[in-house]
């Protein structure tokens, strides 16, 4: 299908969103049996009567998924309900162990509340939340022999109940207008803003790659002026940021070439594809689908007391936005700059080495710097780098007590990298202290002056600025160890002292 | 020894624990009992002989050991097939479940257990306790003891008629509209249901979850009583589990004493289908309690009249959802997987296979009732209702410390009399019904025989929540007075098998 391009269809559609994120949570057990949640475990290793359904079996509230609920509902400015109840979810499917999903309906933990976005031009943009509520997640089907992985065309499916009870937040956005061509980019910034939230929070890791955080993308396009949502498409398990952006951007070309053309949207699930971001039918929604929601009558009401809600507020961290503009503040960096600090991962790198006692600006060099290049060529994580904050610190303090130069620094880090131990003992083993000791400087200087004897003079003349050759000349007999500011001064003492 | 089956729970303990009598005994005489008459009665399922000697050696091996035994040690007793017991086959009444071995034991399973108790076998029930006959059994009917061609009640008619048969003196039933209270009536037995939430539901296998009640099913109202403290008490398992000490009911069934006590009768129990000689006794236990000292008052509940509609909207809407595991995936019947058909058509031809006709009458029902566009008319309307009975309750407990009325309308019927008609059926539980949806706790005792049939008539005692007691009280003191009239209990009446 050629697609009419993304800003012809911008130039005729208002898009509408609406994002549905699942956060699974970090508790240690699940969220209404004991069972446990690491995961990688051996396939229904980690179940129990409950979380397999077993006839006869009873849910039990996780007391710290409730109180993860209310975290994130207080992070993202919720009201939290003084009285709320589980809903039982019906609906038939294998991987889920009692064909019904214990849920929230129409008494959400937490609602109303927004959370502020910054997009790349520095402005914030306010995304309105629904609410946020509690559920349990699904088991596993693994769907054999069909070329797709998924249920059509497959000779049978394996089913793996760890996942079955594992604690979900599914915060859901209200209608997300007004962001016309940036609708995409809102996207994408709302789920990494929320991710960055859910850490701070230390509920969940909010691992995408894991399956620990799962966008669905709904969205819907009306013309220019009109009030009237269009017909939306839901794009399921979007799971990274940037296929959060692609989703929504192909999702904007692909409704406006079918509005174009004078067709119907039809109200469908999607499922995106990460090789070339465009999205292909599921399942059609027809609105008699229906879940028969009621009350679940085999847990109790949930009332958070006010006090407790408001301890809980009270304890919140500081969260990634205030934490973001505070920190760009104390470092002194420009919008840009900051970001760079924030993709590169290198925020907590640097706090801890400014704690050890770096300067800012160092601890922002090196890591940014040296070592974010080889976290890059690495391809791994910058917190994974073998040298910890404590070490860089260090590094920084010999340079500033004169010990190191760039240059030696540099060195002292890759051996450092390479094992060779703590920044002293690399400069140890290494020989690599700067050389400052006058007399032994002196001969070197002498030597250079001797053997650049039209430069000396331009020197002598008032040339001063020349000096940088023969600093140069020293350094290089000197191997690069010499203290280039200490070989500058010495220069310029014996040329004035013949002078006189 | 033949008189053993016929000892009462709390002699049976006292013989066991003073060394008349050993637990194998005891047991082997229930077995031997079973095994004469069940095939007549069909009151189990499945008879766990080598778990019952088992349980019943090691009760002998404690007392040999001079360690001190429960007050049920010893006891045989049956469990109705809705609770699950690990390793021992639960079907609950159905043809899903055959083959299902649980890989755990209930908490009230473990409860028994622990006391010492002896479980005999798993009893007969209509299939997932939805019933008033046993005749929705996939397993057979149950016959009821006192006229075998004649149902023993249900849904827990197994149990009863296990009680009623002699082949165990203590029973556990489950009481969603009245399943433990209409068996107890119409086969000459005691049963109760406790305060919702005082008897853990973990391993009860859901009909209605707000519903359903585990309780004591016994011959006389103390081993009732002696049960119902066995079992009862808090469940962190169960998060409807009430967590308050258990009513002292042992105390209080040993009281015999109505003095003082302020007895409502439910004025809307009475008249158009009630049965003559179940009104006549009726009205003679409330004359008796009038001689014992009680302070008899007519009472007026009537929102009671709108109970059955809400209950057969509450329990087959809860229903759907909790029968909707039954799947076909992980455990019991199989239907159709031969390779070529899809997960979801085998759940279907399992779930046409597997299910009887009134559990598919119900899912349909609770389906619909469920539906978006029909919730509020039907299950929201229906939980209003539930709020009004509770209310009535309370104003007619403001008043009184309990109420009285027949447990159901009539005695037994014959077999087959209402199997195609539900409606009917459905008025067997017309008495019960408004204290499962309170939650409220209730009790059923032999108040005599209807001069008509000569069949059981039982009386069914109401008392607010958490205050099972007064069941006990009273009970207590209608039975010990009924027994001094008669010279006998009531079930010695019944013809032998």
């Amino acid at each position: 299908m050629n697609l009419v391009s993304y800003d012809d269809a911008l130039a005729s559609y208002d898009p509408v969103m609406g994002l549905e994120v699942h956060v699974e949570l970090g508790t240690k057990t699940k969220m209404f049996c004991g069972c446990s949640t690491t995961l990688g475990a051996e396939p229904n290793s980690q179940t129990c009567p409950t979380c397999l359904g077993l006839p006869g079996s009873l849910p039990v509230v996780n007391a710290i998924g409730v109180e993860s609920a209310v975290k994130i509902g207080l992070a993202l400015n919720c009201e939290i309900a003084e009285w709320c109840r589980f809903a039982r979810k019906n609906y038939f499917y294998p991987d889920m162990p009692k064909n019904f999903q214990t849920s929230q309906y129409d008494e959400p933990i937490a609602f109303n509340g927004y959370l502020d976005v910054q997009l790349e031009d520095g402005e914030i943009f306010r995304v309105e939340i629904e609410r946020a509520h509690m559920e349990e997640d699904t088991g596993k089907s693994s769907h054999i022999g069909g070329a797709t992985g998924r249920i059509h065309g497959a000779s049978h499916s394996l089913l793996d109940y760890n996942r079955a009870g594992i604690p979900l937040i599914e915060i859901v956005t209200k209608p997300i207008e007004g962001a016309g061509v940036r609708a995409p980019e809102v996207a994408k910034a709302y789920v990494a803003e929320l991710r960055e939230l859910i850490k701070a929070l230390g509920v969940s890791e909010a691992r995408m790659d894991k399956g620990q955080m799962r966008c669905d993308v709904n969205l819907s396009l009306r013309p220019h002026g009109r009030e009237k949502f269009g017909t939306r498409s839901e794009t399921k398990n979007v799971n990274s940021l940037r296929s959060v952006e692609r989703a929504a951007r192909y999702e904007i070309m692909r409704h406006a070439t079918v509005l174009d053309d004078g067709g119907t949207i039809v109200q469908e699930t999607r499922h995106f594809h990460e090789e070339d971001g465009s999205t292909t039918a599921g399942r059609i929604k027809d609105n008699a689908e229906d879940y028969r929601y009621f009350p679940e009558p085999d847990l109790v009401p949930i009332a958070p007391a006010r006090a407790w809600v408001e301890e809980l507020r009270a304890a919140l961290p500081e969260l990634p936005r205030v934490r973001r503009a505070r920190l760009q503040g104390e470092w002194g960096l420009s919008d840009k700059d900051m970001q760079s600090v924030l993709n590169a991962g290198a925020v907590q790198p640097i706090l801890e080495t400014i704690a050890a006692g770096a300067p800012a600006d160092q601890a922002r060099k090196w890591w940014m710097g040296e070592l974010a290049r080889r976290s890059n060529e690495t391809g791994t994580d910058l917190s994974e780098q073998p040298i910890t904050p404590a070490q860089v610190a260090r590094v920084c303090a010999l340079v500033a007590e004169g010990k190191l130069n760039d240059k030696l620094a540099r060195q002292v880090i890759e051996g450092v990298l390479a094992g060779e131990g703590e920044p002293d003992e690399v400069v140890a083993k290494r020989g690599l202290a700067v050389v400052s000791d006058d007399s032994a400087l002196g001969a070197a200087v002498d030597q250079a002056i001797a053997e650049n004897a039209a430069i000396a003079d331009k020197i002598r003349d008032g040339k001063v600025a020349a000096v940088g050759a023969l600093v140069g000349a020293v350094m290089k007999t000197t191997r690069g160890q010499a203290d280039a500011a200490r070989v500058k001064d010495l220069i310029l003492e014996r040329l004035a002292a013949e002078g006189q | 020894m033949t008189d053993l089956i016929k000892y009462t729970a709390a002699d049976t303990a006292a013989a066991i624990a003073s060394g008349q009598v050993s637990a194998v005994e005891v047991a082997q005489a229930h077995l031997d009992r079973i095994d004469a008459v069940d095939k007549k009665v069909n009151a189990f399922l499945h008879v766990d002989t080598e778990g019952a000697l088992a349980a019943a050696r090691a009760v002998d091996a404690k007392r040999a050991k001079g360690e001190e035994l429960g007050p049920l040690a010893g006891v045989p007793l049956a469990l109705k097939d809705v609770f699950t017991t690990q390793g021992i086959p639960t079907t609950c009444g159905s043809k899903i479940l055959e083959g299902w071995v649980p890989p755990y034991d209930a908490t009230l399973t473990s409860r028994l257990k622990d006391a010492g108790v002896v479980i005999l076998g798993k009893t007969n029930m209509d299939e997932f306790a939805m019933g008033s006959s046993t005749e929705n059994s996939a397993y057979g009917v149950t016959g009821n003891p006192w006229d075998l061609s004649r149902i023993p009640g249900g849904s827990g008619g197994g149990s009863a008629a296990a009680l009623a048969a002699y082949e165990a003196p203590l029973a556990i039933g489950t009481d969603t509209g009245g399943s433990i209270r209409q068996p107890g009536a119409v086969t000459g037995t005691v049963g109760v249901k406790p305060t919702y939430g005082s008897v853990s539901r973990y391993g009860l296998i859901a009909f209605s979850s707000s519903l359903d009640q585990g309780g004591p099913c016994a011959r006389t109202v103390l081993d009732a009583a002696l049960l119902h403290e066995a079992i009862a008490g808090h469940d962190p398992l169960d998060s409807t589990s009430i967590d308050a000490p258990v009513p002292a009911v042992v105390a209080a069934a040993k009281l015999r004493d109505v003095r003082g006590m302020r007895i409502g009768v439910v004025k809307e129990f009475a008249g158009e289908g009630y049965q003559a000689g179940v009104m006549q006794r009726f009205n003679e236990s409330v004359e008796l309690l009038r001689e014992l000292g009680a302070e008899v008052v007519e009472v007026s509940c009537p929102s009671f009249t709108l109970a059955l509609p809400a209950y057969y909207l509450i329990a087959p809407s809860e229903a759907s959802s909790n029968l909707a595991r039954f799947d076909a995936m992980r455990y019991g019947l199989r239907v159709g997987d031969d390779g070529t058909r899809s997960a979801e058509d085998v759940t279907a031809l399992t779930r046409e296979a597997g299910f009887g006709p009134e559990v598919k009458r119900r899912i349909i029902l609770g389906t619909y009732a469920l539906s978006s566009g029909y919730y509020d008319a039907y299950y929201g309307s229906a939980q209003k209702v539930r709020t009004l009975i509770s209310r009535d309750f309370d104003a007619a407990f403001a008043g009184v410390d309990v109420l009285i009325s027949p447990t159901t309308p009539t005695t037994a019927f014959p077999i087959g009399e209402r199997a195609d008609d539900p409606m009917a059926m459905y008025l067997a539980d017309l008495c019960t019904i408004p204290s499962n949806l309170a939650g409220n706790a209730a009790m059923s005792l032999p108040c005599g025989l209807a001069p008509e049939d000569n069949l059981p008539v039982g009386l069914q005692i109401i008392a607010p929540a958490m205050a099972d007691d007064r069941l006990y009280r009273v009970g207590g003191a209608v039975e010990a007075a009924l027994n001094d009239k008669w010279g006998h209990p009531l079930l010695e009446e019944a013809p032998a098998l």
